[in-house]
């Protein structure tokens, strides 16, 4: 029973505005989540992992929100904005109404308290492992010249306007991240939230990032038992519309088929990322089995400081060998699209008439021996062993699919295999590996936050220079309205195709699964989801 | 006796202290480091090496190690790179539970294991003997987790008479008053909320508790089997001595010499088994978090953490040794 998610919660939207918001009597109106890990802290400002944002959505909110069931912004806390043409000065109009959980209002003033709040952090609040969205989306802090922002002036209590030093085409798109949501300034003063004190060598909570985050979303924080659960109640004055679920547990589980025992024994009401083994089997006992529309990207990246592959011969010789239909039934969840470009369809750019290889083995041949390896050519491939990525959910069967489609072209292949972390330190830190499986979970609606994080200079990752490219990125990242960047992104998405840095294979469709009793839940390709949205049925 | 237990403990000083050098040293001979187990695929090495910056990690080992013994002396364990707080506190956190898990798995192990121990060795030859060797054999070699897996699918999932993961159910009214939560309950006479925790504790414990009830059940019956046969045991009976004088007496106490010290060391293991067994079970004890420590490449919670582990065990065995004089006097502990 695979339900249709995104029609599902535009209609309860629709009619749900004027339904009372009281729970029904006979609904248990706890939801039980299976969580992967404990949030990395309470405050998401200082936050880049999904198991933190998942909690911050429901406790938080942001000027901008996303458009349910897609990646598209929408207002939020926001209920409008305007730039000036140049695309450096945003005037927000707030949502009348609304108060924080500790009873502070939400303003104009509140907005500059949070935007000036980021751009003060010096130390090791400034660092990536704290504040990575800040420092890697608005350039630096205060004091870098390369920092994006500028200054925050409240024009009165309904409106905040924001100055940047330069145009970001992404700015409205990001501000839909948990880790700038708004959250209460007496709160984060009250309770120290930049006080992540200790040493340099060991930063410890504030108050308020352990036990004190303050939103103005639909549920309040109560208590977190670190190893255990982290439990939320339903906020009785939330300004939107409130809901079935009363109280929210997020239960710590880190091992994926515990999360799928804990299901089946009743003892959570359902959880993320499903692997792509176990959805069938849930399905048919009585599950629900739901797919987020794909927000990934799946590929297969050419390191170019290999030899043989600074030939765009084999480069092109092994996109034409891969059968991606083939690999995204064998092995990918259902749901799965498949990739002919560096970005999802749902991102702006998407260029629909690609230059694109389809699976020709004949012709990998012939490029094969064109390029000298008509006696065969041998290649280091390289997979990572025992992670589940978004993108990536069994990296070692999709290394088997593929190498079995190369080995028939001739190319015989030598396997490497490394442990998550040791493999992603051989990628980013070393030139040593070949043709490698690798993709990215987008973190909201920007072009950039695709491409631009593959490509926008030289990395060990590829190992190769193209000016052209680096700069085409570079310019399009400044064009002040993210309409106007359309062209230039499918021109870019062009470009990568002719240059064949690696190949594009697959968009994984992330799997969640529920109890029975879980009737409809707001499944989001960026996940942003908000359990004010689920409905119970018993 | 006192002093001998004191001189023990000095001579844990510098046991410790050289763990607290292996320990360092194999620790960040891992590879991969911690800022790109933090940083995942958003690990670019500016990024990683700003973090290594801001930690420390990219000073000579030696200063490192330095630093990190100075604090160690100060009761200073450092913060967990992951949850970012304190090492101390972190594993407070979790060792009761961790404790209570090791407990039930050894009450259950030693009460199963001793009677069918004794009891196989009383049927020497018989089928009954057979069958507990047998079936010790299978404890030894099934693996904790796939036993673990097993008992859930069957009791919690199948039957569901068991909870599947967690300590104690929300809802149950309970204080918590020292962290072992079936304790606690009994301090407050939330009667409830221990057998909660109790009825929780059984599906890990009996996975946990399967390899050292084997180990223990063979040998007890081994060592029984050998004392049934000694001279003064056969000289007892001779002498018309009640037979459960004998037993309990005779037999018993001097088979329990080899039991007791594989018990001690089965305590021991029972902590490093319990890493497995809390993963499958969503049970927050050390042994979960240590795991994740170790994917997460978490410095100081393995360094802290290991020497937490290695402290009671040495503290496990010394109170082994202790126990040897009051079962056999000529035992005394020098």
């Amino acid at each position: 029973m695979t339900l249709a998610l995104t029609g599902c919660v535009q209609s309860q939207r629709d009619s749900g505005t004027d339904d009372s918001a009281a729970p029904e009597s006979d609904v248990n109106s706890t939801f039980i989540f299976g969580a992967s890990a404990d949030p990395s802290g309470l405050d998401p400002a200082f936050a880049s992992d999904g198991e933190t944002f998942r909690i911050s959505r429901q406790i938080f909110e942001g000027l901008v929100g996303v458009e349910p069931g897609t990646a598209d912004p929408a207002p939020l806390l926001a209920t409008d904005w305007e730039s000036n043409e140049e695309g450096t000065s945003y005037t927000f109009d707030l949502q009348e109404g609304v108060t924080f959980h500790d009873g502070t209002e939400f303003n104009a003033e509140a907005v500059c308290a949070n935007f000036d709040r980021w751009y003060n952090w010096t130390g090791l609040t400034a660092t990536e492992s704290l504040s990575y969205y800040y420092g890697s989306l608005y350039g630096g802090f205060a004091g870098d010249e390369n920092a994006l922002y500028e200054s925050c002036s409240a024009d009165d209590e309904l409106t905040a306007t924001v100055n940047l030093t330069r145009p970001f085409s992404g700015f409205i798109a990001s501000l839909s991240l948990p880790a700038f949501a708004m959250q209460s300034p007496t709160a984060l003063e009250e309770y120290g939230a930049d006080d992540v004190g200790g040493s340099e060598e060991a930063p410890e909570y504030s108050e308020y990032g352990e036990a004190h985050p303050t939103g103005t979303g639909p549920f309040v924080f109560e208590s977190w038992s670190p190893g255990s659960e982290v439990v939320l109640q339903a906020n009785p004055d939330y300004w939107g519309e409130q809901g079935q679920v009363q109280e929210i547990v997020f239960r710590v589980i880190d091992d994926p088929t515990a999360r799928r025992q804990a299901l089946e024994s009743g003892d959570i009401d359902g959880y993320d990322l499903v692997a792509p083994a176990d959805t069938a089997a849930l399905d048919e006992a009585g599950f629900n089995v739901m797919q987020r529309d794909p927000f990934t990207i799946l590929y297969l990246g050419f390191n170019q400081q290999i030899p043989e592959l600074q030939d765009i011969r084999v480069r092109q010789a092994i996109a034409h060998a891969i059968d991606r239909e083939a690999l995204v039934t064998q092995v990918l969840p259902e749901g799965t699209e498949v990739a002919s470009q560096f970005i999802p369809p749902v991102v702006n750019g998407y260029n629909e008439d690609v230059t694109d290889y389809e699976y020709d083995p004949a012709r990998a041949q012939e490029l094969l021996a064109e390029a000298g390896f008509a006696d065969g050519l041998s290649l280091q491939f390289n997979y990572p062993v025992n992670v589940s990525r978004p993108y990536m959910p069994n990296p070692e069967q999709i290394f088997t699919a593929l190498s079995s489609q190369l080995e028939a072209v001739g190319i015989t292949v030598e396997p490497v295999a490394d442990e998550w972390t040791d493999y992603l330190d051989r990628m980013r830190g070393t030139a040593d590996h070949g043709i490698h499986l690798l993709g990215w979970t987008g973190d909201y609606n920007d072009t950039d936050n695709f491409v631009g994080v593959f490509f926008n200079g030289y990395s060990n990752e590829w190992g190769f220079e193209n000016a052209e490219l680096f700069g085409a990125l570079t310019e399009a990242r400044q064009i002040p309205q993210p309409e106007d960047a359309t062209e230039a992104y499918q021109e870019i998405n062009e470009q990568i195709a002719q240059f064949v840095p690696g190949v594009p294979l697959a968009h994984p469709a992330p799997s969640l699964a529920f109890a029975e009793r879980v009737t409809s839940y707001p499944a989001s390709p960026v996940n942003d989801e908000v359990f004010n949205m689920i409905e119970l049925s018993e | 006796m006192l002093r001998t237990i004191g001189k023990r403990l000095l001579l844990l000083i510098p046991t410790l202290f050289g763990l607290t050098v292996l320990l360092f040293f194999w620790v960040r001979a891992l590879p991969g480091g911690p800022a790109a187990a933090l940083l995942g695929e958003r690990a670019t090495p500016e990024a990683i090496e700003r973090i290594n910056e801001a930690y420390g990690f990219n000073r000579p080992l030696p200063e490192q190690y330095i630093t990190w013994l100075g604090r160690l002396l100060q009761g200073d364990f450092g913060n967990s790179i992951e949850t970012r707080r304190p090492v101390l506190e972190e594993f407070a956190n979790r060792f009761p539970a961790t404790v209570e898990l090791a407990v039930m798995a050894l009450i259950i192990a030693v009460g199963i294991g001793i009677p069918l121990g004794y009891w196989a060795a009383r049927h020497h030859g018989r089928f009954i003997d057979h069958i507990s060797v047998a079936g010790s054999l299978v404890g030894i070699t099934i693996p904790v987790f796939f036993l673990a897996f097993i008992l859930k699918w069957i009791f919690a999932v199948q039957l569901g008479w068991l909870p599947s993961t967690g300590r104690q159910d929300r809802g149950v009214d309970a204080t918590h008053v020292t962290g072992f939560y079936v304790l606690d309950g009994l301090l407050t006479g939330e009667l409830d909320a221990s057998l909660n925790a109790i009825v929780h504790l059984l599906l890990p414990a009996i996975a946990l508790a399967t390899i050292p009830l084997a180990i223990i059940v063979r040998i007890t019956r081994a060592s029984v089997l050998e004392v049934v046969n000694a001279d003064y045991v056969r000289t007892g009976r001779a002498k018309g001595i009640a037979q459960s004088t004998i037993r309990n007496r005779f037999v018993l106490r001097n088979a329990m010499l080899p039991v007791v010290t594989t018990i001690g060391l089965q305590a021991g293991l029972l902590i490093s088994g319990a890493v497995l067994t809390e993963t499958v079970f969503a049970f927050p004890g050390i042994g979960a978090f240590l795991a994740g420590a170790i994917f997460a490449r978490d410095f100081p919670v393995l360094q802290g953490f290991v020497l937490f582990i290695a402290l009671s065990y040495a503290l496990i065995n010394l109170l082994v040794d202790i126990s040897y004089s009051f079962i056999d006097p000529r035992v005394r502990i020098q």
